[in-house]
């Protein structure tokens, strides 16, 4: 719970090194101290803030703005059901009461066990296959009363770790870019047209 | 509405939806994947791209509907490096579709990101995928990964002059962001807030102040199928100004809720909301009570208006949208007061907060329907309301205007201000009987009025 492990150390910097400006890196080392802890932690953002060589107060703006990023521990899985238009229309809050009932929180807290965080979730995009949830970002489409309690058992005995990694973890697959195939990290300040537009006489794409 | 229904169109950008692999370089190379890129790359200057492209007309797919090709000519002669930075931050309720196309067809998406680079003389580019779309991140890092190691993305693409890295960068949570200036500040590592406009495009100054074309996931996926057939090919489709195909989610009380790519600007809500292979009419036999045309932020459309054809042009012109392809369709039974709460609630907790009108007022509107529902309405409730939205966009008028630097605020006037003219009885039950409104109320479609209160049944269904 606290600062980069030396190997995500040298991860967050690979990423720093594709941006332009090394605060754009902001949002992405946010989410790789949340895969590393669960969470954000102080620490974490400290960290970030000598990373970026910015102060842990401009960290802590930029990662209290995003509703993902959590300062808390939650559940080992978010459980975060829509209720947003379209899946009101065919059954969203039911589908939340029905998960405040099985698992005896409401919406907003972790079961004593630190299993399950609930969720009362915006649009997720899933529109036409409501009532939707996703458990740490992975989808559940069309899930009625049965299927839940089925993912509630499956996940609580551990069947489901193929398919819903622990919070935190969001794509499984990082970018990866062999040194030879890297072109360039176009800085702001350095003002020069492109080879390929140059080439082209007037070098406008109008 | 054509007796026989939409014609048939080829599939522009839903064409390998179905295939189980259409996410593998090796299946997207084998169904015609990257030869537009090949072609523009050898035989096409980047000038020639983006007139291809502005013969095209091809609108804008993320929601305001600004034509891409004039988009791209907005950035100012001589200043570099200029950013490509792609939305795909969809998050407007009832909207799906640049998910499918990230998770089903990447590579796509990727070649689209590289033709419009190549044509507007981008010095890198920025793929912004929403934060909870793990999947679709997984899917375009494996896709890039791919594209990168077989020569398509990076230094001297395809052993041309062409050099492009594209980042792979996902959000956090926040609607907001999906605002363009708003997703170039989070861009930058900032809370995501839109910027005070002008500049109006951040094609003049966007990401670190330097010219930036955003473009959204559905736009960029047009374009390989745009350099392979020809802007004159695509524009033959659809309407005069709306032209190609366009996808659109129906969700809600239809049979068959999905995501269907069709004409642009011909086919009509009609087609759509009750075609068979399309959403297969009203649920159960239900009666249409309303249907929202463009997003939540759209203001609602009824019976009256299913003979629209989907066009930018008419829907604007009856008040409304087509803003993200979301149609979310509300049947008989709907409350209407609920469903406005529910739209209400969500501009409240994704409001910014920068700007007053918005901050304060859509936690207003949320707080006044919410103890309506519950039983405390009040006499004066609805007119408070209206006065509300009112100070959020003066006139309650479309399109809105804005006391905000964005439209979120504004967004929030349409759910109740549609719901209010048309189900006032609803609102009378809730407030002691008193529903009077004395702000004026202008927009087209919250006046609407129905043709036929009492038609006995929906419209056959075209074959």
């Amino acid at each position: 719970m606290a600062r980069f492990t030396p190997e995500n150390t040298t991860l967050a910097q690979e990423i720093i090194d594709r941006y332009p400006v090394a605060r754009s890196a902001m949002i992405p080392l946010l989410h790789l101290a949340q895969e590393q802890d669960g969470h954000v932690s102080d620490e974490a953002m400290e960290h970030i803030a000598e990373l970026l060589d910015v102060t842990p107060a401009e960290v802590l703006g930029t990662c209290s703005f995003y509703e993902m990023f959590k300062r808390e521990p939650v559940g080992e899985y978010l459980v975060n059901v829509c209720t947003n238009i379209s899946c009101l229309l065919v059954g969203g809050e039911e589908l939340l009461e029905h998960l405040e009932d099985k698992l005896g929180i409401k919406a907003g807290s972790t079961t004593p066990d630190g299993k399950f965080t609930l969720e009362d979730v915006e649009c997720i995009a899933a529109c036409t296959e409501a009532p939707c949830m996703q458990v740490n970002y992975r989808y559940f489409h069309k899930v009625t009363n049965e299927q839940v309690d089925e993912v509630l058992d499956d996940l609580s005995a551990g069947r489901l770790a193929h398919e819903v990694p622990k919070h935190g973890t969001l794509s499984r697959v990082r970018q990866k870019v062999a040194p030879e195939r890297r072109a360039r990290v176009a800085r702001p300040n350095v003002n020069v047209e492109p080879v390929w537009l140059a080439r082209n006489s007037t070098g406008e794409s109008s | 509405m054509s007796e026989a229904g939409p014609r048939e169109i080829p599939r522009i950008v839903s064409s390998r939806w179905d295939l189980e692999d259409g996410f593998t370089l090796d299946r997207y190379e084998s169904t015609g994947g990257y030869t537009a890129l090949r072609k523009a790359l050898d035989t096409m200057t980047p000038a020639q791209v983006g007139e291809e492209v502005k013969a095209a007309s091809l609108l804008g797919r993320g929601g305001a509907g600004f034509p891409a090709g004039v988009k791209w000519g907005f950035c100012p002669p001589g200043v570099f490096p200029r950013y490509l930075v792609v939305n795909g931050d969809e998050s407007e309720p009832g909207t799906y579709k640049d998910r499918l196309l990230m998770e089903r067809d990447p590579h796509q998406l990727i070649e689209g990101i590289l033709i419009a680079a190549y044509a507007i003389g981008c010095g890198q580019a920025f793929l912004y995928v929403r934060g909870e779309m793990a999947l679709a991140q997984e899917r375009l890092a494996g896709a890039l990964n791919d594209a990168y190691a077989a020569g398509y993305i990076g230094r001297n693409i395809m052993g041309s002059e062409f050099s492009l890295d594209v980042v792979l960068h996902w959000g956090a949570g926040a609607y907001i962001v999906g605002e363009e200036t708003a997703l170039i500040e989070s861009l930058e590592g900032n809370r995501g807030m839109p910027r005070l406009k002008p500049p109006f495009f951040p094609a003049a100054k966007g990401l670190y102040l330097q010219p930036t074309v955003v473009n959204n996931v559905e736009t960029l996926s047009n374009l390989p199928w745009i350099v392979s057939n020809g802007g004159g090919a695509f524009a033959e489709l659809g309407a005069e100004k709306s032209t190609g195909t366009r996808l659109f989610a129906v969700s809600g009380h239809v049979n068959n809720p999905g995501v269907f790519e069709v004409e642009f600007g011909v086919t009509t809500f009609r087609d759509l909301l009750y075609g068979k292979q399309y959403g297969d009419g009203i649920r159960n036999g239900h009666r249409l009570k309303a249907f929202i045309p463009g997003g939540a932020s759209a203001p609602w459309f009824y019976e009256e208006h299913l003979d629209l054809p989907l066009e930018a042009g008419a829907v604007g012109g009856a008040g409304s949208m087509l803003g993200s392809g979301a149609i979310v369709v509300m049947d008989e039974t709907t409350d209407a007061v609920k469903a406005a709460w529910r739209v209400v609630r969500f501009f409240a907790r994704e409001s910014c907060g920068k700007c007053t009108p918005c901050r304060e007022g859509t936690a207003w509107l949320e707080k006044i329907l919410r103890r309506m529902i519950d039983g405390q309405g009040r006499k004066g409730d609805v007119d408070k309301l209206m006065d509300v939205c009112d100070n959020i966009s003066p006139q309650i008028t479309w399109p809105p205007k804005q006391t905000t630097i964005c439209p979120l605020g504004p967004s929030a006037v349409s759910p109740i201000a549609s719901a209010v003219l048309r189900f006032k009885d609803e609102f009378e039950a809730l407030c002691q009987g008193d529903a009077e409104v004395s702000v004026a109320i202008n927009g087209k479609a919250y006046l609407s009025q129905p043709v036929q209160p009492e038609q006995p049944e929906p419209a056959e269904a075209p074959a």
